[in-house]
C-alpha cells in the first residue's frame, strides 16, 4: 500500500517558509557580526530539513538545489569557512531562490529556472573558487583512494534510533578495506554509566572502493545532526577544480540581482494555524467545567416540582453557565490570536535590503514583538507595513551626507512598535528622518487638484492628504516607493479591517505612522439602536456620547444639510432613515435621540429613535453568502434569534458625504 | 439523425436520473434540481438590508449564517402576493465558479412535489413566454402531461447578485 505523501504536502510547505525565515534572521545576524557556533547551526538545520523533507516529497530540484547550501554551510560550521558579507550575501540570494522554489511548486506553476540556475553557480563558484580544499571534497563527482572519517556521535544519538554499529557496517559494505578505531576515552565510569547513552567515537579509515565524498555522506544523512562528523580525503591526489568555475563577472551579478528584485510577498492566506499547547488545554479545562455545569443543570429537567430552593440553585447554576460560556468564547478567541512577531520578522531583511539600494544607514528596532493579534488582522496587515516602512526608509530618512549637515548621527533609526491601548492595538512606524514637508505636501495637493488653489488648513489635514488617492511627493518616482498608489491603499486596507491610520510629523524630527486596530474582528462592543421597526447595532468604540436634542443647537446650512451645535463643535447630523430608507417612528429630532459617533477623526451625529441596550455582538459577515453592503460592516444575531445589521461608521460617513454632494447636485440642477 | 442516435443510446446505456423539487410560481411549476435543496421552510420575518433592490427581502439567521432571502416574483417582476400559509422560503445552496459555496433562500408561492426525470427528458427551452427569463433555464420536462421549467439556480442567484453590484455602481 502507498502512502498519499499529497496530504504532507501543506505541513512540508509551512515548515519551509518557516524554516527559511529562521534562516533569513541567521544569516542578517550573521551579517551583523553575530558569528556564532549555534546560529550557523540553526541555519544548516533549517537547511538540511528543508533538503530531507524536498527529498522525501520528490521535489529533487529544491533538494538539489538545497544540498549546495547545505555543503557552504557545512562549512562555515566546520571553521573551514570565514563567514564573509559576500558569502552572506549569496545565501540570502539563495534563500529568496528556495522561497521561490517553493511558492512554485506550492502554486503548480513552473519554477524559475534561470534564477535558480544563477544562485547554484554562484554558491558553486564560491565553492569552487575560493576553497580549493573544500572543493576537491565537496565535489559529487571527486573520489579518493581512501578517505579518513571521524565519527563522533553525540551522547544522545541511540535516543533517536540511530544505530552506530549499523552505520559502521554500512561503510564497511563501501568500502574495499575499512579500519576501525574506537576511542574510549569519554567512557565514564561503570557506575556512572547511562545504558541508553553513547560515549565512544571513532575513526574509520576507508580504503579503496571509489567512494565519494557524498556517499559517506549519505550513510550518515540521518544522523548529520546527532553528531560530530570529519570526512578526510586520504590521499589528497585529487588536482580538482570545480566544473562549474565562472568568470567573476558572472559572481557578481547574482547578489546584485537579489536587491533590484523585490521579494514576492504573496499574502498567501494560510488556512491552518499553530497552537500554543497551553491555549489549547485551557480550551479543554474550560469545557469541561461546562460540561460541569450542563450536568448540573440537567438534574432541574428530572425535578417534579420546584421549590424556592430548587430556583435558587438554577439561578446560580445559570449564572455558572453563563460566566463559563463567555470564559470559554474568550479561550477560543485567544487561539486565532498569533504575536505580531510574525508579521514584523520580515522588517530586518526588508531594510537590510533597502539601505542597500538607497545607500542609507538604518537602523532598525523592533520592540513589542509579543503582541498578539487576530490571524486575520495579522495576515492583512503584513503589506501595509512594508509600505509604510518603505516609505519612511525612501522619504523619511534622509541620506547620510544630509543627515550629518543636518547635525544628526549618520544612522538613521527606524522604531517598529507595537503594543495594547485601550482596546486596541497599536503598531507605530517612527523615523528620525526630515519628517514631512508640509509646504511640498500642500503644494503637490493643489497641483493635483486635491485641494483648492487658496485653501488653508491645519497641520494634520495637510499630513492627512498623502493618504488621498492619487498623491505622492516622491521627486523621482522609485521602484520603491513614490507611484502614488501607495498610501491610499494602506489606508483603505486597514480601514477593511476596521481600524486607523494617522500620521504626525515634526520637520527635522522626523514622522510617526499610528495604525490602530481592533483586537479581534469576531467580536465587538454593540450599541443597539431602534429605527423604526430596525434594530442597528453601532460600534461602541466610535461613539463619544448619546444627546438629547434641543431644538435651539440644530442650525440648517445651505438649506438641507443640518448640523448641531455642540458645545464649541458643529456636528452634521445624519438621519438613518434617510439613508438608508427606513421608515422611522418620528422624523422630529426633538423626539428622538442624537449619537456622536467618530471616524477617522470625522464625526456625525446619528439619529435615532431610541437606544435599546449593549453587548457583545458577534459579527457575521455578510459578505458568505451574500455581498459588502456600503455603510454595513456585517451583521449579528441577537439573543431571540434575529439578525441585526451592524453600522461601519467610516462607511455611513462617505455615505452620507455622497448623499449629500448628489442633493447638492439636484439643487444646482433645480436652479438652472 | 445523430441526436436520435444519441437518445438511443443514452437509453441503451443506463438511465440518469435528476430528482427534481417543484414549486409554483404564479402558476407555472418551476424545478430545481433536490440536491441543491437545503431546507424549506414558512415565511418569517427579515431584517431589511438598506439600499438594496425590492427582491432581496433581507437577511435571516439559518443556524448562525447569515442567508439573504429572495422573492422570485418581484425578480421576475411578476404581481405582487401577500403571503399566505402556503408561501415557503426554499433554503439553496449556490455553486459560484470561483466564489466559495454560498447559501440563499427564495420565496416562492407554494411547494409542489418531487419527481424523477431522467436527465435526457430535459429538452432545451424553446424561446417562449415564461415568466422567468429563458436564461435562467436549463430546460423543459414533461411529467404527467405536465410542464415543469427546470432552473439554473446558480446563474440565476449570482445574476441577482449581479444585478445588486450593477445598482451599486451606477
Amino acid at each position: 500500500m502507498s502512502i498519499d505523501l499529497q496530504q504532507f504536502h501543506e505541513t512540508f510547505f509551512e515548515e519551509s517558509f518557516e524554516g527559511l525565515d529562521i534562516m533569513e534572521s541567521g544569516l542578517l545576524g550573521l551579517e551583523q557580526g553575530d558569528v556564532d557556533l549555534e546560529n550557523i547551526n540553526t541555519i544548516f538545520r533549517s537547511a538540511h530539513s528543508i533538503k530531507g523533507g524536498s527529498g522525501t516529497f520528490g521535489f529533487s530540484a529544491v533538494a538539489e538545489f538545497t544540498h549546495d547550501m547545505e555543503t557552504l554551510l557545512d562549512q562555515m560550521r566546520n571553521g573551514e569557512r570565514q563567514v564573509s558579507k559576500s558569502v552572506v550575501e549569496t545565501l540570502l540570494g539563495s534563500v529568496d531562490v528556495l522561497r521561490n522554489m517553493l511558492n512554485a511548486i506550492r502554486d503548480g506553476s513552473d519554477i524559475d529556472i534561470d534564477s535558480v540556475a544563477e544562485t547554484t553557480v554562484a554558491i558553486k563558484a564560491i565553492l569552487g573558487l575560493e576553497n580549493t580544499v573544500s572543493a576537491v571534497e565537496n565535489s559529487t563527482e571527486v573520489t579518493a583512494k581512501g578517505w579518513i572519517v571521524h565519527f563522533k556521535p553525540f551522547t544522545d544519538i541511540m535516543k533517536t534510533g540511530n544505530d552506530t554499529v549499523r552505520l559502521i557496517r554500512e561503510l564497511n559494505s563501501l568500502a574495499d578495506k575499512a579500519e576501525v578505531t574506537i576511542n574510549n576515552d569519554s567512557l565514564p565510569a561503570l557506575s556512572d554509566i547511562e545504558p541508553e547513552d553513547c560515549y565512544q567515537s571513532w575513526v574509520i579509515n576507508l580504503i579503496g572502493g571509489d567512494i565519494s565524498e557524498d556517499d559517506i555522506h549519505e550513510v550518515f544523512s540521518w544522523v548529520d545532526d546527532d553528531c560530530e562528523l570529519q570526512i578526510e580525503a586520504l590521499a589528497n591526489e585529487a588536482d580538482y577544480i570545480g566544473p562549474e568555475r565562472r568568470d567573476d563577472e558572472r559572481r557578481q551579478k547574482a547578489p546584485e540581482r537579489r536587491n533590484t528584485e523585490r521579494r514576492t510577498t504573496k499574502s498567501s492566506e494560510s488556512s491552518s494555524i499553530r497552537v500554543n499547547i497551553s491555549k489549547v488545554d485551557e480550551l479543554i479545562n474550560m469545557v469541561g467545567e461546562l460540561v460541569i455545569t450542563q450536568s448540573m443543570l440537567s438534574r432541574f429537567g428530572d425535578q417534579e416540582d420546584f421549590t424556592p430552593a430548587t430556583i435558587e440553585r438554577l439561578k446560580d447554576g445559570l449564572a455558572q453557565l453563563e460566566s463559563h460560556t463567555r470564559e470559554l468564547q474568550e479561550s477560543v478567541m485567544r487561539v486565532r490570536m498569533m504575536p505580531i512577531s510574525f508579521a514584523f520578522q520580515r522588517f530586518p531583511r526588508l531594510v537590510h535590503d533597502l539601505s542597500t539600494t538607497f545607500e542609507k544607514k538604518i537602523e532598525l528596532i523592533v520592540t513589542g514583538e509579543g503582541t498578539e493579534l487576530d490571524k486575520t488582522v495579522l495576515e492583512k496587515i503584513g503589506d501595509p507595513l512594508v509600505h509604510l516602512v518603505r516609505n519612511s526608509l525612501d522619504h523619511g530618512i534622509e541620506s547620510p551626507a544630509d543627515r550629518v549637515q543636518a547635525g544628526k548621527s549618520e544612522t538613521g533609526v527606524i522604531e517598529l512598535s507595537a503594543f495594547h491601548q485601550g482596546g486596541n492595538i497599536v503598531i507605530q512606524i517612527k523615523d528620525d528622518g526630515a519628517g514631512l514637508n508640509k509646504d511640498k505636501i500642500l503644494s503637490k495637493a493643489k497641483e493635483k487638484g486635491l485641494v483648492s488653489q487658496d485653501e488653508r488648513m491645519p497641520d494634520e489635514q495637510v499630513y492627512d492628504l498623502i493618504f488621498r488617492p492619487g498623491f505622492s511627493t516622491a521627486d523621482v518616482v522609485s521602484d520603491v516607493s513614490g507611484r502614488g498608489v501607495g498610501m491610499d491603499v494602506v489606508r483603505r486596507n486597514i480601514r477593511e479591517l476596521g481600524g486607523a491610520v494617522e500620521v504626525k510629523s515634526t520637520p527635522g524630527e522626523g514622522s510617526v505612522f499610528t495604525i490602530r486596530l481592533p483586537l479581534t474582528l469576531a467580536i465587538l462592543d454593540g450599541q443597539l439602536v431602534g429605527i423604526g421597526e430596525e434594530t442597528y447595532i453601532l460600534p461602541v468604540i466610535s461613539i463619544i456620547e448619546s444627546l438629547q436634542v434641543k431644538s435651539e443647537n440644530i442650525n440648517a446650512v445651505a438649506g438641507s444639510a443640518e448640523v448641531y451645535r455642540l458645545r464649541d463643535e458643529y456636528i452634521p447630523i445624519v438621519r438613518l432613515y434617510q439613508i438608508f430608507g427606513i421608515k422611522p417612528i418620528s422624523t422630529d429630532l426633538e423626539n428622538g435621540l442624537l449619537v456622536v459617533v467618530e471616524a477617522e477623526g470625522k464625526k456625525i451625529a446619528i439619529y435615532v429613535d431610541d437606544l435599546l441596550g449593549q453587548q457583545q455582538v458577534v459579527i457575521k459577515s455578510l459578505e458568505t453568502n451574500f455581498k459588502k453592503i456600503e455603510g454595513l460592516s456585517g451583521a449579528t444575531i441577537l439573543g431571540d434569534g434575529t439578525v441585526a445589521l451592524i453600522i461601519d461608521i467610516a462607511g455611513l460617513i462617505d455615505l452620507y458625504q455622497k448623499d449629500m454632494a448628489s442633493s447638492v447636485v439636484s439643487i444646482k440642477g433645480a436652479a438652472a | 439523425m445523430s441526436e436520435t442516435a444519441e437518445e438511443l443510446d443514452a437509453q441503451e446505456t443506463e438511465k440518469e436520473f435528476k430528482e427534481l423539487l417543484t414549486f409554483f410560481l404564479a402558476g407555472e411549476e418551476y424545478g430545481v434540481d433536490i440536491l441543491r435543496v437545503q431546507e424549506i421552510k414558512g415565511w418569517d420575518s427579515v431584517t431589511n438590508i438598506p439600499n438594496t433592490p425590492e427582491y432581496i427581502r433581507g437577511v435571516i439567521n439559518i443556524r448562525g449564517a447569515i442567508v439573504p432571502i429572495i422573492d422570485m416574483r418581484l425578480r421576475f417582476m411578476l404581481e405582487k402576493k401577500e403571503y399566505d400559509a402556503t408561501t415557503v422560503v426554499i433554503i439553496l445552496n449556490v455553486v459560484s465558479k470561483g466564489n466559495a459555496d454560498r447559501v440563499m433562500g427564495v420565496v416562492v408561492d407554494a411547494v409542489s412535489d418531487v419527481y424523477n426525470v431522467p436527465i435526457n427528458d430535459v429538452k432545451a427551452s424553446p424561446d417562449f413566454g415564461t415568466a422567468v427569463d429563458t436564461e435562467f433555464v436549463t430546460g423543459l420536462a414533461t411529467i404527467d402531461e405536465k410542464m415543469i421549467i427546470v432552473l439554473d439556480i446558480d446563474h440565476m442567484l449570482n445574476a441577482a447578485e449581479l444585478a445588486v453590484v450593477d445598482k451599486m455602481t451606477e
